[in-house]
């Protein structure tokens, strides 16, 4: 092709155009499409490159691991106002707070703490201070317990501003229950231990005073029709146990279950679904092990409990309910920190994590579903008074009793991803044991989220599996007739016949095999098992049949005709399946087939189910797999199959040993690209299956795909969070799948294709 | 036995065809309204009145399984599936009736279907026609009375429409640019009192033309709230239903075969033509159609050049070596790659990274609403261009392989380069291979939905990707699909049952689109063969 120019056509060229410049502006021109093509080329090979680095980009963040460093350290604002009791912070990380246990509120500047207000409570003349506790990191309640029987409930919130534009955070403390502390001991003892839960009907304390009673209050708002006066329902309750050795308590958002725990490691779950009359529900040693209970808390969303211990282990505890329905409280995991004493728990208030803080200062950063120790570092040489995560659990602060406060900064984007809460059996909350599930978003915020890709790659192999066990006998075979034995006058319109099925848009397909071909399924069960029996059977009958009849009659069809003759065969075969398919039913199964199965075996039937989809898919894939093994066995050299035959074997013989064998790494190729696009295929799983991630190998029963679950999810996922780069995880996962399956496909081909061209 | 498996696969394929063609057409043909006189399991008498949909036989144990009582010891049950439409009176479009219970079915001429702007279909009997609600027709004479007034009331409607859609909607669309513009100058710190006064003057003149507009619209409201037609139901009930209400009126027992013949014309020619009605379970499929073919033709104009580019490189430059079999396993993968991956990756690196940075550098104004950063038409495109590149390759490629070395070489001999080869002999001659491989990426790519589903396709926009207001052709814009029409109606839509023939229909069209384009690249194909075997000798 690079042949040099004959000097005749060149005097030609000359003459037409005798300037250098336009011989010149040729050449250019010549040389500049030739660069252009060569990059035009290539770039096929970066759009492939560029997908899988740009999914692999995305994917990437949840591989990096977590890092937290130290910004500042300053002395604890106003040191003179009492010690710190609570500390905690705002969304923005601009504005934190210290309580402290005279009674004050000191808001300061996270970044260098300097004091941005200090609020007085309102403690009553004459009323110490006697206990105190959180009520819930995320509600920014604090409650205090005084010398007198009453508590005082406060909470601080932050304002949002944008005076000239630029954003002014005005912190302020509020009283929910009122300035006036609330009586909480009728008796007025001191309260010794104190917990809160303020809800928006109602608020419940429950405090342990100073003679060992402990109180169960219920305050039920009631707001008056006619004036903005709201008045409280009391409800007193006492719980009936031995309070002397209670340490911990705590009360779930629901108002549903009070935890106590003593330091000795006995944890009492109380239930208070009657708030007048409190039930003792379950009594547990946690500390079996030895060891001492040092700290206690809620993970977020109140379900689970967060147990510290006086080794530095961590342990996550809640109440469980098994398949015979018994409640019983039982560890989910556990982890280690140090050996030193763990000295106070901070959930995280959006995700299942949580930071602990042991009696040396160091610090650990853990997810509970993902079973991952995020990071762990020593914060201070001194033991931690105080810690505080803030809400987007992107910093913390920690007050050490050397009277400072360190600032840090954390980077853990995503905590709750780990190998073994993509692809192993994890205990969720509230499960009555470990489990595969997907279910990655629920409206609430302490949902927790439960991204198990297992049962998505489970349903997306027991789709293709069932899709290719319908494609590959009727694919192959019909590739083998029509390229080997059919006459080449009805081969012609045979293979852009069955082409033109793959050339089917999946949604028609989906849609048919959804709202047509379920229902029938469902109704003709019986039938569709029948026809997989009375069609073969029918055929090999008739073959036998036909081998049989006069020659006369067998003449009349060409040689290589023989399909034709067949198509009325099958339709009389299936018309025979499903007309006798009632008396089967009748005579086998009591008339239903469905209700046959549920009574003898327990197999559930759902209408868009395994089998449908095996069915539907399967009919996608059998083009895709006929067209590539038809090619493979028609382009057998025809010398081969001559020097068989005239060396005396049969045609069979001659199939069989000849150019099946010649033909097997095409065959193959084609079976490895159908179930690429088998598992690939979205459309039609999406529409006609549940779309349930359950994991189950009955083929009544639905399932999701890893490629469905992409399309119904990823629109509402929120960019760059977990959700997203977990299903973006999951397309790279099929990308891979695929790959693999495609490359060694086409190598195979391209072998096969130089195989050929010497023989 | 592989003659069988053969069989088995052309039958399936005609069977499919079949299935779709017969429920889609049926979708057109006016049905039969039946009267059924009725006595229930306890005893109670009813009229019902609609048309018959399905019917289905349930075996006696299957029927008794699901609570239903089997008469007279028959061995089975037969129930039908009767579309009884007034789901504003009886809460739902369908009902299934039990053969054993129907005293008498009958098809009574005076029968008359409504179709409604909302609710769906009403079926029963034309009473009167009311005037301002003054009766003006009753008996034999309310039918052409009605006839003639819903001619009326449908033109007003059309002018209704078209003030309130594109008129109005012009105004808004210019108001929108106006707002842009000033925010645009003020982040260039431009906005002076001079252009706030021609602004305010622009503006002023926008709001006169919307109240010219408002004024016509009350005034056209007015009239066509006018006429209303009063009908029984069949439980004997008078509803009253304005003509502004009302698509169209039909009474198709009374309408000889050459009727309904016309009548099936109409009904296709206004599904291809009209907007979708009540969440697209009613109506045309115009926005879907028209979506698909621009997205089609705008990925068109983008996969041809590169398509044909890495061909030509793959035929005519490359030394077959290394490289070459890398780029045919890259174009393999491309092949295989799942169509829903392409979906993911669209979405990221289209959408997000580049129209997220096209946003923020050209479109700073319309922050924090996306223009680009946001899926749509051009993405769509886009996506849809690379999922159909390796179709256009193979294609051209094999085009490219049939065109005789001699034939080249005859064109360097004569002194021309390499490009010029290419440009005047070579790519002419593979034209139609290109074409091949064109059309069935085109194929592939309206009948493609995963991906679409989440680079840009909705199931209802507002307005058309291409209509009067400057640019004219709005590439950021979401668009209808007729594939993605077919999962949404038939899979997210309210009312299943009664969008279903309509989904049948639209997936007629669809299936006859690809497959015609199919039939007519492999055709040009033969053709091609043909062509160059006789060049060859």
């Amino acid at each position: 092709m690079s042949e040099p120019q004959s000097p005749a056509a060149k005097s030609t060229l000359l003459q037409l155009s005798s300037s250098d410049a336009y011989q010149r502006w040729r050449l250019l021109k010549d040389k500049i499409v030739a660069k252009a093509v060569v990059i035009g080329g290539l770039s096929i090979i970066l759009a492939i490159v560029l997908i899988f680095f740009y999914l692999l980009y995305v994917v990437f963040p949840l591989l990096l691991s977590s890092s937290a460093e130290a910004v500042s350290r300053y002395d604890a604002p106003e040191p003179a106002m009492g010690s710190t009791v609570f500390l905690s912070m705002e969304e923005q990380n601009e504005i934190g707070v210290r309580f402290t246990d005279t009674g004050k509120a000191i808001f300061f500047a996270v970044a260098d703490g300097q004091v941005n207000r200090v609020v007085d409570l309102p403690i009553p003349e004459g009323a110490r201070i006697t206990s105190h506790a959180h009520g819930g990191v995320d509600k920014g309640i604090i409650v205090y317990g005084l010398s007198d029987g009453r508590a005082l409930v406060v909470r601080h919130e932050y304002k949002l501003s944008y005076p000239g534009g630029k954003r002014l955070i005005t912190p302020s403390i509020s009283y929910p229950l009122g300035t006036e502390p609330t009586l909480v001991d009728n008796n007025g003892q001191a309260l010794d231990k104190i917990t809160v839960k303020v809800g928006d009907k109602n608020s419940s304390f429950l405090a342990k005073t100073a003679d060992n009673r402990l109180l169960f209050l219920t305050l039920v708002k009631k707001e008056s029709l006619f004036d903005d006066e709201v008045s409280w329902e009391r409800n007193d309750a006492v719980v009936d146990m031995t309070a002397g050795d209670v340490d911990f308590m705590l009360l779930d958002k629901e108002f549903r279950n009070l935890y106590l725990a003593g330091r000795g490691g006995d944890l009492t779950v109380v239930d208070v679904s009657d708030k007048a009359n409190p039930v003792i529900k379950h009594k547990i040693n946690v500390m079996q092990q030895g060891g001492e209970i040092t700290s206690m808390e809620f993970l977020n969303g109140d379900i689970s409990l967060l147990i510290g211990d006086s080794r530095g282990g961590l342990a996550q505890w809640t109440i469980v309910r098994d398949k015979q329905n018994h409640y019983s409280v039982r560890k989910l995991r556990g982890f280690k920190v140090s050996d030193a004493p763990i000295v106070t728990i901070n959930p995280e208030q959006r995700r299942k994590g949580l930071l602990a803080v042991d009696a040396n200062g160091t610090m650990g950063i853990y997810n509970t579903t993902a079973e991952r120790e995020v990071i762990r570092e020593k914060v201070v040489d001194a033991k931690p008074l105080a810690v505080t995560l803030s809400p987007r659990a992107n910093a913390f602060l920690l007050q050490s009793e050397n009277g400072k406060i360190e600032h840090w900064q954390v980077e853990n984007p995503h905590p709750e991803v780990s190998w073994s809460s993509l692809w192993q059996k994890v205990w969720y909350e509230s499960y009555a044991e470990p489990d595969y599930i997907w279910q990655s978003s629920a409206a609430s915020n302490d949902f927790e989220p439960k991204m198990s890709l297992t049962p998505l790659v489970f349903g997306t192999l027991k789709a293709s599996f069932y899709a290719m066990l319908v494609a590959i006998p009727l694919a192959l075979f019909g590739a083998i007739y029509t390229g080997y034995f059919m006459a080449p006058g009805m081969r012609q319109y045979v293979k852009p016949g069955i082409e033109i099925m793959g050339a089917l848009p999946t949604v028609i397909l989906g849609f048919l095999a959804g709202l047509w071909l379920a229902p029938f399924v469902e109704m003709h069960l019986t039938g569709i098992f029948a026809l997989l029996m009375v069609v073969p059977l029918g055929v090999m009958i008739f073959a036998y049949i036909w081998q049989h009849l006069p020659k006369t009659i067998r003449n009349k069809v060409p040689d290589g005709w023989d399909a034709i003759v067949l198509i009325p065969v099958i339709i009389l075969c299936g018309w025979l399946a499903f007309a006798a398919s009632p008396f089967i039913e009748e005579l086998c199964f009591g008339g239903d087939l469905r209700a046959w199965m549920r009574n003898e075996f327990g197999i559930g039937y759902d209408q868009r189910n395994t089998l449908v989809v095996g069915l539907a898919m399967g009919f996608a894939v059998i083009p895709m797999v006929f067209s590539i093994a038809e090619d493979a066995i028609f382009s057998v050299p025809k010398h081969l199959t001559t020097g068989s035959l005239a060396l005396g074997a049969t045609p069979w013989q001659t199939l069989a040993k000849v150019v099946i064998l010649t033909a097997s790494p095409g065959i193959f190729s084609a079976v490895m690209i159908g179930l690429g696009r088998a598992v690939g295929e979205t459309m039609i799983v999406l529409m006609a299956t549940g779309n349930t991630p359950v994991m189950d190998i009955s083929i009544f029963q639905g399932l999701r795909t890893l490629s469905a679950n992409i399309a119904v999810e990823m629109p509402e996922a929120e960019v760059n969070s977990t959700h997203y780069r977990v299903l973006f995880l999951a397309a790279l996962v099929l990308f891979m799948f695929t790959f693999i399956v495609n490359s060694l496909a086409e190598l195979v081909r391209q072998n096969l294709r130089q195989k050929y061209s010497s023989l | 036995m592989t003659a069988g498996a053969v069989s088995i696969n052309l039958l399936l394929v005609v069977g499919l065809l079949l299935l779709i063609a017969i429920r889609g057409l049926g979708h057109f043909w006016p049905a039969d309204i039946l009267e059924y006189q009725y006595r229930d399991q306890d005893g109670r008498n009813s009229v019902i009145i609609g048309e018959e949909v399905d019917e289905s036989l349930l075996h006696e144990a299957q029927a008794r399984e699901a609570g239903f009582e089997v008469l007279n010891g028959a061995e089975y049950l037969h129930k039908y599936l009767v579309k009884t439409g007034n789901r504003d009176i009886l809460g739902s479009d369908f009902r299934w009736i039990l053969d054993q219970y129907i005293r008498e079915k009958s098809t009574p001429d005076d029968l008359i279907a409504v179709e409604r702007r909302e609710w769906g279909n009403f079926y029963g009997r034309l009473l009167a026609v009311k005037q301002n609600g003054e009766t003006i027709a009753t008996g034999e004479q309310a039918w052409p009375v009605a006839g003639e007034k819903l001619a009326k009331a449908l033109d007003l409607f059309d002018e209704i429409d078209r003030l309130q859609n594109k008129d109005v909607g012009a105004v808004n669309y210019n108001l929108e640019r106006l707002r842009l513009k000033q925010r645009a100058l003020e982040l260039k710190n431009q906005w002076d009192d001079a252009k706030s006064r021609e602004f305010a003057a622009q503006k002023q003149a926008y709001e006169e033309q919307y109240k010219v507009i408002q004024t016509q619209l009350s005034q056209l409201n007015r009239e066509i709230k006018t006429y209303s037609i009063v009908v029984s139901e069949a439980g004997g009930r008078e509803i009253n239903i304005p003509l502004n209400r009302v698509v169209k009126l039909t009474r198709p027992n009374a309408m000889s075969v050459l009727d309904k013949a016309v009548e099936y014309v109409k009904n296709f020619k206004a599904f291809i033509t009209e907007d979708p009605r009540e969440a697209n379970t009613e109506g045309g499929i115009f926005p879907a159609i028209f979506g698909t073919v621009l997205m089609v033709m705008l990925m068109a104009v983008v996969v041809t050049p590169f398509g044909v580019i890495a061909a030509v490189y793959l035929r005519e430059y490359a030394k077959q070596g290394f490289i070459t079999r890398i780029i045919r396993i890259a174009v393999n993968n491309l092949a295989g790659v799942p169509s829903i991956v392409y979906g993911v990756f669209g979405l990221g690196f289209f959408v997000y990274i580049i129209g997220g940075n096209i946003d923020r550098i050209f479109f700073p104004e319309a922050a924090p609403a996306p223009v680009f950063g946001t899926p749509g038409l051009l993405w769509a495109s886009l996506t849809l261009a690379l999922l159909t590149l390796p179709v256009v390759i193979v294609a051209t490629e094999e085009g490219l392989s049939r065109i005789p070395k001699s034939i080249r070489e005859g064109s360097l001999a004569l002194g021309a380069t390499k490009a010029e080869t290419l440009w005047r002999t070579v790519l002419p001659m593979a034209s139609p291979a290109i074409m091949t491989g064109l059309i069935l990426a085109v194929a592939r790519a309206a009948g493609e939905v995963a991906p679409l589903m989440l680079v840009g396709v909705v199931k209802l926009a507002p307005t058309l990707p291409l209509d009067g207001n400057f640019p004219y052709l709005h590439l950021d814009r979401k668009f209808m699909h007729l594939g993605f029409h077919i999962y949404d109606v038939g899979f997210q839509s309210p009312n299943v049952e009664a969008a279903r023939p309509l989904v049948y229909a639209t997936s007629l069209l669809l299936v006859m689109v690809i497959v015609g384009l199919n039939m007519f690249a492999i055709a040009v194909r033969n053709n091609l063969r043909e062509k160059y075997r006789a060049l060859e000798n």
